[in-house]
């Protein structure tokens, strides 16, 4: 009885071990299949659809769709605002990260706290809280108006509005990575006789470049894809003041699918640009 | 690196302050753009409408205008205005959003007379599509109100559209039962028991009919009902306009408070005035609105059956009370569809 039990024992630790590893190979597979199978129902058909839909009526309909004056329009417009609003917010976010890593002062969770607010506030109450403070019937909208200065349903209320849904992206990119750095490599150069421009210029800036640059890339898809806030204080007036993601809206409830489709599949090549442009970033600052 | 991005910032500031400096001057000479602000579906009827008037004002006074438009839901788009929107004129969906404006003191109070038919140059009426060879046989408002009949049209609490539909329904309702009230709810709480989801917009319900294949008919304007055909597809719905409806005017006013700070008024004057031309009334009548020139709507009388049309004014005492008694919280909508649920 004794031996005959001892032998299945031996046998069966392996046994087990080979049974779990095959088990772990199979939960390996399904997992790793089903990530796949939900990336492509989720991710890959619609932006696949987007594109099928765009020609589904043949090269020169989308041709002439994309062509569009007020299509033309509405992508100039976005990639305005977009050159408006990422040099802005990459300045005030160096500024801003700057002064909350390297110095200590009261009210610095607060500003913290503050640039992060616009994650946490819907885009279309965004909207609606610049309406309230510059429409016409909002804190300065008299003022503006007696001045003759077209804020909002204007270039410059889509600016604003962008500017506010983006400017978390690149200081909180750029702040993370300074709180890490600390401060030492400034202190060097400082107390060898460096100055403060200098500094910035030889030491700061090089050790933020990547975050930096992958804050931009983030700040610029963001603003590109901007609907809700953008759509408020918009106007959408055609040829105008109708940003790609507007147009696209204002296209499809036209019953005008292939334009709507067309004028998404060009927001969807600057997405995948920026993705693109994203991916390549990666690997280089992790090779560096 | 640093100097690229001071530099990139100070454009940045320079485009921000010369964009919003250019409107200004802008204002200073005659202008030569109006913005019309419209309702949401408007956008290849007035594109088309556009170039001609510019053409007419250029043959007329030697200058050359622009229309440029805006379009989405009127309700939003009068609200837009109240808050700046810089619109010159509005052509609108639903008299009671000019009547907004009017209240707020940015339209004449008298919009309405100020010119002919309620200033409506073009006007539409609720009717069905139906599937392909009207397989359920659906003729009049009687048949949404069978078994066998799922309808499809938007909420009317949301949705402008959707309470033409709602009212028409109840002014057959009444007709058919001698002014019944209590009859009338009985039918269109029969009719409201047929529509198995209530979307939001008149969007959301063309897509839930077209795209989802839901209901056997939808209900929404005429003048969107070839809109819909045009777009997906003649041969697989049939258009069927019942024998009475509720007249849906297209109301346009000139929004004083704009058009005399930026002196435009005589160019936003002649634009509304020329949608009653025959030339213009020819081009609406193309995108299947009903039109007010007799000899235009002579011309295209084989695209509109003949229906009878009652108004809001007639059967419900105008919108204002419509509003109050049909769609305000516990109106009429809620009493029949809370039943019924």
């Amino acid at each position: 009885m004794a031996t005959a039990a001892t032998l299945p024992t031996t046998s069966a630790v392996p046994r087990q071990i080979s049974r779990k590893a095959r088990r772990a190979a199979w939960t390996r597979r399904i997992l790793i299949g089903l990530a796949f199978l939900l990336t492509a129902l989720f991710l890959l058909v619609p932006v696949a659809v987007i594109f099928q839909q765009a020609f589904a009526r043949g090269v020169p309909t989308f041709w002439a769709n994309i062509t569009h004056p007020e299509t033309l329009h509405a992508i100039w417009l976005t990639v305005l605002v977009a050159l408006i609003v990422v040099p802005i917010n990459a300045f005030f976010g160096l500024c801003a990260a700057w002064a909350i890593a390297k110095f200590q002062f009261r009210g610095k969770k607060l500003l913290i706290a503050l640039i992060e607010l616009p994650f946490s506030i819907s885009p279309i109450v965004a909207g609606v809280a610049y309406l309230m403070v510059y429409g016409s019937r909002g804190i300065f909208g008299p003022w503006l108006e007696e001045h003759g200065l077209q804020v909002m349903f204007a270039l410059p209320g889509i600016v604003l509005v962008t500017l506010f849904v983006t400017c978390p992206f690149i200081a909180r990119q750029v702040l993370v990575l300074m709180q890490s750095q600390g401060v030492d490599e400034e202190e060097a150069s400082l107390s060898l006789g460096a100055g403060g421009f200098k500094t910035f210029l030889y030491v700061t800036l090089p050790n933020l470049k990547w975050a930096l640059i992958y804050g931009v890339i983030l700040c610029n898809a963001r603003a590109m894809g901007e609907y809700g806030a953008v759509s408020v204080v918009s106007g959408q007036i055609r040829g105008q003041t109708n940003t790609l993601p507007l147009q696209v809206d204002l296209l499809y409830h036209d019953y005008n699918a292939a334009g709507a489709f067309a004028a998404a599949s060009v927001l969807a090549v600057l997405a995948l640009i920026t993705l693109a442009v994203k991916t390549i970033v990666e690997i280089r600052s992790r090779t560096e | 690196m640093k100097r690229t991005f001071l530099a990139l910032a100070f454009a940045a500031a320079a485009g921000v302050a010369a964009a919003s400096a250019f409107p200004a001057q802008a204002q200073d000479r005659a202008p030569s753009e109006i913005l019309n602000v419209s309702y949401d579906i408007a956008r290849e009827l007035y594109a088309s409408l556009n170039p001609v008037f510019a053409e007419h004002w250029q043959e007329k006074t030697g200058q050359s205008i622009e229309v440029k438009q805006s379009h989405g839901g009127s309700s939003r788009q009068a609200r837009a205005i109240m808050e700046g929107l810089q619109a010159d004129v509005v052509t609108f969906n639903q008299v009671t959003d000019v009547q907004v404006l009017a209240d707020e003191g940015l339209v004449r109070e008298d919009w309405q007379s100020a010119l002919p038919h309620n200033a409506s140059p073009y006007y539409s009426l609720p009717a069905f599509l139906v599937r392909e060879g009207n397989p359920k046989n659906i003729r009049d408002w009687s048949d949404l109100a069978r078994d066998d009949v799922q309808v499809i049209f938007p909420n009317p609490k949301t949705s402008g559209n959707a309470r033409y539909t709602y009212l028409a329904a109840y002014a057959f309702g009444l007709e058919q039962n001698g002014n019944d009230d209590a009859k009338a709810r009985e039918f269109v709480g029969q009719v409201l028991g047929n529509v198995p989801v209530f979307d939001t917009g008149g969007r959301g319900a063309t897509t839930t009919f077209v795209e989802r294949g839901i209901g056997d008919v939808l209900i929404t304007f005429e003048a969107e009902v070839y809109g819909i055909q045009r777009e997906y597809g003649e041969d697989k719905y049939d258009v069927v306009v019942p024998s009475m409806s509720l007249l849906a005017e297209f109301p346009v006013a000139v929004v004083d408070r704009v058009a005399d700070r930026r002196g435009s008024r005589q160019v936003a004057e002649e634009y509304l005035n020329f949608l009653y031309s025959p030339q213009a009334q020819e081009i609406l009548a193309q995108f299947s609105n009903r039109v007010r020139d007799p000899d235009v709507a002579a011309k295209y009388a084989d695209q509109f059956p003949e229906v009878r049309l009652v108004t809001v004014e007639d059967v419900f005492g105008g919108w204002d009370q419509a509003q109050k008694e049909h769609f305000a919280d516990g109106g009429s909508f809620d009493q029949i569809f809370g039943r019924r649920r």
